[in-house]
């Protein structure tokens, strides 16, 4: 009986598709990648939203279970595949909410400006918009306060929750990937002495 | 044993989803209110413990924690076996509460806190309401929570048969929207959502968070 890989449905360029196949590698797991074309809206049909109903990539199926959200779909990968490739939870009771903390920090404090900074700089002007230089100096200002904070733990961290690499860590990667080399703001990052260790540390990887 | 230590104000929603939390488990605690109107959430005693300067923080022990969804998920888990089950039972059960959840963080929370912010808190803080960003928001809430209505037409609560954390995060804003913000047609407009909400907010924990209960 041979055991079904995992599906998963995404495209390369998109942020929370590379999250999860950074996952999938770190866990040394195999999986069959299904392109969901969103250049041709492939994303908004009823074929996607049966699985994804908010039609929107990655979307993972593993035997009968179908997962969005993409720090939904690495943490299950991280539990299921536990023992097997890199240790990405913690292994303490408070070493796993501690990666839980800076997962939240990640999806609510740095995501959102580096994304709007990202959907500004590059996005905007590849469809045919112009940016927004006032919303991405605003969101430049709320992330620089981010990665203020950022630059004092990891002063005393080697990583976000500890010193270990974890989920936490592997969740800024491909924003941040993006932050540096598209949206020209590597300068954020390189900076701030603790943080620009800390990123070519983890994208090195 | 310490009890833990919750650092937060009655009004945040953050705090409430944590209180309710607790609850659900029936753990005892200590309240020590961090005085928002006198800034006491920016001050350097408070940004030690959270340096982003929101609420709530909890200390349990040596550890302490912020983040309300990452304080809720370590109360579940360190609890298991006491009060409500709040995480799933299999692997995929798990996974789907921490997809619903991430829902409610990443789609959810963000119209909705908007639609709260501008009815409730500019007024209060002496400005005026901005229509043209709660109407865009209550246009986004509601593709939510359509295929929240979807959804719930299949499953009794979000992540499956059993309530979890993911409905539990829900109730602060949810709570908000329809008592204080009158947009409880959003609600009431959605057969399965209404039978959803009016489970989830008549459960004993969430009165207790909200002091609807002595």
């Amino acid at each position: 009986l041979v055991m079904a890989v995992i599906k998963l449905h995404g495209h390369p360029i998109s942020t929370a598709t590379a999250m999860v196949l950074c996952c999938l590698n770190e866990k040394e797991v195999e999986y069959d990648f299904a392109i969901v074309e969103l250049s041709a809206g492939a994303h908004k049909q009823p074929q996607y939203l049966a699985l994804n109903p908010f039609g929107v990539v990655p979307t993972i199926q593993d035997g009968d279970l179908t997962l969005f959200e993409s720090r939904a779909i690495v943490k299950y990968l991280a539990k299921k595949y536990k023992g097997q490739g890199a240790d990405l939870l913690g292994n303490t009771l408070a070493e796993q909410a501690l990666v839980e903390q800076w997962c939240e920090v990640e999806g609510h404090s740095f995501f959102p400006p580096a994304s709007t900074i990202l959907f500004q700089t590059v996005l905007r002007p590849l469809r045919g918009g112009t940016t927004d230089e006032a919303v991405v100096e605003i969101n430049i200002g709320k992330l620089n306060k981010v990665l203020d904070i950022y630059e004092e733990r990891l002063s005393k961290s080697k990583y976000l929750a500890g010193d270990f690499f974890s989920l936490a860590d592997l969740q800024h990667l491909p924003w941040t990937q993006y932050l540096v080399t598209a949206c020209k703001k590597g300068d954020l990052i390189s900076s701030r002495k603790h943080v620009n260790a800390w990123w070519e540390d983890i994208s090195s990887r | 044993m310490a009890k833990i230590k919750v650092y937060g104000h009655p009004i945040s929603t953050a705090t409430r989803l944590v209180l309710c939390c607790l609850h659900e488990k029936k753990v005892e605690y200590d309240f020590v209110l961090v005085e928002l109107s006198a800034g006491a959430h920016k001050q350097p005693q408070y940004l030690a413990l959270n340096p982003f300067g929101v609420l709530p923080t909890i200390q349990d022990g040596d550890l302490t924690l912020f983040e309300s969804r990452a304080i809720a998920k370590y109360l579940a888990k360190k609890y298991e076996g006491q009060g409500t089950e709040l995480l799933g039972n299999s692997l995929s059960e798990q996974a789907l509460v921490e997809q619903w959840s991430q829902v409610e963080g990443q789609s959810f929370n963000s119209p909705a806190s908007t639609i709260l912010f501008q009815i409730l808190f500019v007024p209060m803080s002496g400005g005026s309401t901005d229509e043209a960003a709660v109407e865009m928001n209550v246009e986004k809430l509601k593709k939510v929570l359509d295929i929240y209505e979807e959804r719930l037409s299949k499953s009794k609560y979000l992540a499956g048969d059993f309530f979890s954390l993911a409905d539990l995060q829900h109730l602060p804003y949810l709570d908000y929207l329809v008592t204080d913000c009158g947009k409880g047609d959003l609600i009431s407009s959605r057969k399965h959502v209404k039978a959803w909400w009016e489970d989830i907010s008549s459960r004993p924990a969430w009165k207790k968070a909200t002091g609807k209960t002595p």
